[in-house]
């Protein structure tokens, strides 16, 4: 096994791992589209974020694409707040109109004559396999980040999940809760961006976590599950794409990642509600 | 300076807007709107398939193919939603990024060498699309998109105006349609397929996030300023319309995306209805 291949799965690992863990937050509140949203989001901000600095550094651009992601989910719990619309009404128009705003950027940025595009269509679709020793470095810290601020507030977030008006009335700040988890999406986004794209990533986030429902019942089981299945299939589609010539990395873990989904479907005990 | 390069570009423009928001309308009222995210992305892989079928990149069959995938996903999702294993918004987010998955990595293993080029499914560029002319009988018949959306419009207009009654009863009030003899799964099941044509019919010049935007967005914006379906229907007609003409303008102003441009507009309509409707209607 060479070393650009070793690196790439560590990132694939990463990312699958904690974007599996995390996904299972999302998948019980039933927000498992709002990653798509957020991930579409990003696109006007990493945008932004090069037509202001001109950098190449990947990383500095997916701030301005987590600052972005943010601004998406304020507005939409704006509309949520304010309007009687429909809950995927609003991820459809923060998602479209979104990525359409950064595609008007982008058209704006590839006039600049330093402007890799390059750069810029990479977050369309990811490339894992561009992925440097100081990526991961980044990758393996917004991980432990992630992990830490989990383990931080399981029990709040736990409580959250399953019964939020409970949350509320036994004393919890429901808000801070909900920016918590919120915000680690948006990490875990804006790792997932680097490395299947825009497109993708929602099925990084749902996947391991509807793969590992299926399984077991437990809140604390049914994260660490999902973590293992986000990284088998993270790894295994990163391992496919080196041996396939031609085979990008990206569908190939998607593609993993729903052959295990699939299988759960279709082994696992039955439930009686889902 | 308007030519006539201008007229053809802005006609497609308005026609693939009105188009996209008749479904669009009622797929905001059943709360089923992300539905054409997913669908819009999927009739990739009904592309890929036909085209390794057919050999042909201008043949009708792509866009059956492109409209049965469409129809695929819904049907998969519905299945998954039945067995009660996963909730509605899972097994939409599972199925598409897997179609769409299967699309790219058929398109990198068997079509490399061919103009199938997948930013322009999600992207698409309406600048190109005056180009490409229908001709019939060496007389120059206009864009071919021009007829495509034409006829995708008279389906849609079609499709609401003689189902009106149906589609807003199983709508707002299912067990009243099925006492009333009206199968609410017969027309949802409609519904999507029209939602599935109108995405093939538009995304070739539009690109797939715009359909979204177009399906979305002005229909949303009108359900904020009315609560009458006749009117919503009206509202977003106009909204999506003046989105196009716009976000056309302000393309060409800037020179930047169009698709980009006309979506951002949406959004432009849609805040500017979120911030004014206190004092409206």
């Amino acid at each position: 096994m060479n070393y650009t291949l070793l690196l790439v799965l560590q990132g694939a690992l990463l990312l699958g791992i904690t974007s599996g863990a995390l996904g299972t937050f999302a998948l019980l509140r039933q927000q498992s589209l709002l990653g798509d949203a957020i991930s579409h989001a990003a696109l006007p901000g990493i945008v932004i974020m090069f037509l202001l600095t001109h950098s190449k550094d990947p990383w500095l651009l997916l701030c301005g694409g987590a600052l972005a992601g943010v601004v998406g989910v304020v507005s939409m719990n704006y509309i949520v707040a304010h309007t009687t619309l429909k809950k995927d009404a609003i991820l459809g128009i923060i998602l479209s109109v979104f990525f359409g705003f950064g595609l008007v950027l982008m058209t704006v940025a590839q006039k600049i004559p330093v402007a890799s595009q390059a750069i810029l269509n990479k977050f369309l679709f990811g490339n894992v396999a561009t992925l440097l020793k100081e990526d991961i470095y980044v990758v393996a810290c917004i991980s432990l980040l992630i992990c830490a601020i989990l383990t931080l507030f399981w029990k709040e977030c736990a409580v959250y999940v399953f019964d939020p008006m409970f949350t509320q009335s036994i004393g919890f700040n429901v808000k801070i809760i909900e920016i918590i988890l919120t915000m680690l999406l948006v990490l875990a986004i804006v790792i997932g961006l680097q490395t299947v794209g825009v497109v993708l990533m929602s099925t990084m986030l749902i996947a391991p976590a509807a793969a590992a429902r299926q399984w077991v019942t437990k809140l604390l089981h049914m994260v660490v599950l999902a973590g293992i299945f986000g990284g088998c299939a993270a790894s295994v589609g990163v391992y496919a794409s080196s041996v396939i010539d031609h085979l990008p990395t990206g569908p190939a873990i998607v593609v993993a990642a729903s052959i295990i989904v699939f299988f759960s479907l279709m082994c696992a005990p039955k439930r009686n509600a889902a | 300076m308007i030519t006539s390069l201008h007229v053809e570009i802005i006609i497609i423009a308005i026609l693939a807007a009105v188009t996209c928001c008749l479904p669009g309308v009622f797929l905001v009222l059943r709360g089923v709107a992300m539905m054409s995210d997913a669908i819009s992305h999927a009739i990739l892989l009904g592309i890929v398939i036909m085209f390794l079928a057919v050999q042909k990149l201008d043949s009708p069959l792509l866009l059956v193919g492109a409209t049965l995938a469409g129809i695929v996903t819904v049907l998969c999702t519905e299945v998954i939603i039945k067995s009660k294993r996963l909730k509605q918004d899972a097994a939409i987010g599972l199925i598409f990024p897997l179609f769409f998955s299967v699309g790219v990595i058929l398109v990198s293993q068997y079509a490399r060498n061919v103009h199938l080029d997948i930013d322009m499914v999600l992207l698409g560029e309406l600048a190109f699309a005056p180009f490409n002319r229908l001709i019939l009988a060496e007389i120059d018949c206009g864009p071919y998109a021009l007829w495509v959306m034409g006829g995708a419009l008279l389906v849609n207009s079609l499709f609401v105006s003689l189902f009106y009654k149906e589609l807003v009863i199983t709508t707002f009030d299912a067990t009243l349609a099925t006492m009333t003899g009206f199968s609410p799964a017969v027309l949802y099941y409609a519904l999507m397929v029209v939602t599935s044509m109108t995405a093939v019919a538009t995304f070739d010049a539009v690109g797939s996030i715009m359909v979204v935007a177009l399906m979305i967005t002005p229909a949303a914006t009108a359900y904020l300023l009315t609560k009458q379906v006749k009117y919503m229907i009206g509202l977003s007609v106009v909204f999506a319309t003046s989105a196009a003409i716009l976000g056309y303008s302000a393309a060409c102003y800037a020179d930047v995306s169009i698709a980009g441009s006309i979506a951002s507009m949406t959004g432009v309509f849609f805040v500017g209805a979120l911030v004014g409707r206190s004092g409206l209607f």
